[in-house]
């Protein structure tokens, strides 16, 4: 083995290491642990589809399937980038103690809620499946369309958690930033409705693309428009490799602030 | 920013030239290395940032280390004593890769376990299993070599019958004991020392020292920050008194260290 791939081999043990930490101390204390991944999107479905069949009727058949195809992503969204944010300071000690490769503390935040996405994207598949959508081989975009969206996140997260330790106020600006895109994100309303000189902004916003693209495969049973899938890969790489060239200067001096 | 301040701002991303051709290079290359912080706590708001900007406000600069060079080959020992605030643990934080240094530069050939505050690279709610694995993945073991040092790790710290509960129900001495075990057992190139081992009892202190011993013999290179002196007479050659961040002797350890109590008790 060489040193070159011994040390890629020990750094993802250390990934594994970490997303695996982020797991036990999540739900050492809880007693209904995973179940929390489905109860979250459930919940905000079951208000929304309530409200908008009920009180805002709406033409969109399949209300609730609609609407959780687009509460997966931007969940994902915010509880990533909300873990991520803060990860470094909550590892401190870890980096305090060790010259280690530090894009790997927020990255491992990213992944460890991988799994809470896997389990709601579970959910979803169920949904469609149920509401009696059929299986095609267009499906077989989806895994891109979400592998993409991790790659934005990993990237966000190497800006906002490396600013974090600098100035503490950027995890409140994260969490504005969730509140904003719960309406700017095609949550509850289709793509349709946004007026065209309007739709640069979502084609901008990578959660946006993820569900526009997601919906054309699940509810459309089609391909996704290249138009999206376009940019979100634009968007997503950008901010990936944007993300590992701020983390680079940041990290510099992480350990004296924090 | 002045001109000078600059240059040396860009020194710290350059690479160092050490050692010349034929001869085994030293394992630790302190090459004219300051670092300072600012004096008036860090600025961790926007707001203050701003603000400081607009008015062109510069903070006083407090400078822990100034200039200091040093060399170590491999299997050799190093002892720091200064009194408390001299620069120490920044010196060996900039030793271990911690801390980046402002001017000068660092070098390190292979693995560096550092020993600094107690419980740093640990985490409460994991259990001390979980946190041996935690540990040996962040100084860069694998899977296999992790799995292989665990029984040692476990073994020489002597607390198998906690080891499955969470960290935070341990007493200091208990986490020295993980923490030492970790720190000897991933076998390091480089061991670095704060403090800490004053925590540990007497029999625990017998069974580090030796430990310590036995990496020296096989290679590995130390540096120890105490303010113990019989301590770092048994395990130090050399070392080096440093005082307001600057290098005030160095020597074989005997001297330093007997010229470092004279002064002290003067």
């Amino acid at each position: 083995m060489t040193l070159e791939s011994a040390q890629w081999r020990s750094r993802l043990f250390l990934l594994q290491n970490l997303v695996l930490k982020d797991f036990r101390i999540r739900y050492r204390n809880m007693s209904l642990g995973m179940a929390w991944s489905v109860v979250n999107p459930l919940v905000m479905m079951g208000i929304l589809t309530f409200v908008f069949t009920k009180i805002f009727p709406n033409p969109q058949p399949h209300f609730a399937v609609f609407v959780l195809c687009a509460l997966v992503p931007f969940n994902f969204y915010s509880l990533a980038l909300n873990a991520g944010t803060s990860s470094l300071l909550e590892n401190e000690s870890l980096i305090k103690r060790v010259r280690c490769p530090r894009e790997i503390v927020p990255i491992a935040a990213v992944l460890a809620n991988c799994l809470h996405f896997l389990i709601q994207i579970g959910l979803l598949i169920t949904f469609v499946l149920v509401a009696g959508f059929p299986i095609s081989l267009h499906w077989l975009w989806l895994p891109l369309l979400w592998g993409m969206e991790i790659a934005f996140m990993c990237g966000l997260v190497l800006i906002t958690s490396g600013l974090d330790v600098y100035y503490r106020d950027v995890r409140y600006l994260v969490e504005v930033s969730g509140l904003v895109l719960f309406w700017l994100v095609p949550i509850f309303y289709s793509f349709q409705m946004v007026p065209a000189r309007y739709h640069v902004v979502y084609l901008l916003n990578p959660i946006a693309t993820v569900v526009l693209a997601e919906r054309e495969v699940l509810i459309g049973g089609t391909a996704p428009s290249m138009g999206f899938v376009t940019a979100l890969a634009l968007v997503s790489g950008t901010c990936l490799a944007l993300g590992f060239l701020i983390f680079g200067r940041l990290k510099q001096n992480l350990a004296d602030y924090l | 920013m002045t001109y000078a301040e600059s240059l040396a701002r860009d020194s710290e991303f350059a690479p160092v030239a050490t050692a010349a051709a034929g001869t085994p290079p030293p394992v630790m290359v302190l090459d004219h290395v300051s670092k300072s912080y600012l004096r008036t706590g860090r600025r961790q708001l926007l707001r203050g940032r701003l603000a400081a900007w607009f008015k062109g406000e510069r903070r006083e600069k407090f400078t822990a280390v100034r200039d200091i060079s040093f060399a170590l080959d491999h299997g050799k020992s190093l002892a720091l004593v200064g009194p408390n605030g001299a620069g120490k643990s920044t010196l060996l934080r900039l030793a271990a890769g911690i801390t980046q240094p402002d001017s000068g530069a660092v070098t390190v050939r292979g693995r560096v376990s550092a020993l600094m505050e107690l419980g740093s690279g640990f985490h409460s709610d994991l259990s001390g299993a979980e946190n041996v694995y935690l540990n040996a993945a962040i100084l860069g073991l694998s899977r296999a070599q992790a799995r292989a040092e665990f029984e040692g790790i476990v073994d020489f710290s002597g607390i198998r019958d906690f080891i499955n509960e969470p960290l935070r129900t341990y007493s200091s001495g208990m986490m020295l004991r993980l923490a030492f075990s970790i720190a000897v057992r991933v076998s390091p190139d480089v061991l670095i020392i704060d403090e800490i081992l004053a925590v540990g009892d007497q029999d625990f202190h017998r069974k580090s020292v030796e430990e310590i011993r036995r990496l020296k013999n096989s290679g590995t290179t130390l540096v120890c920050a105490s303010h113990a002196t019989n301590l770092l007479l048994e395990l130090c050659e050399e070392a080096i008194w440093i005082d307001h961040g600057q290098l005030r002797m160095r020597g074989p350890s005997k001297q330093v260290l007997a010229d470092y109590a004279a002064s002290a008790g003067t």
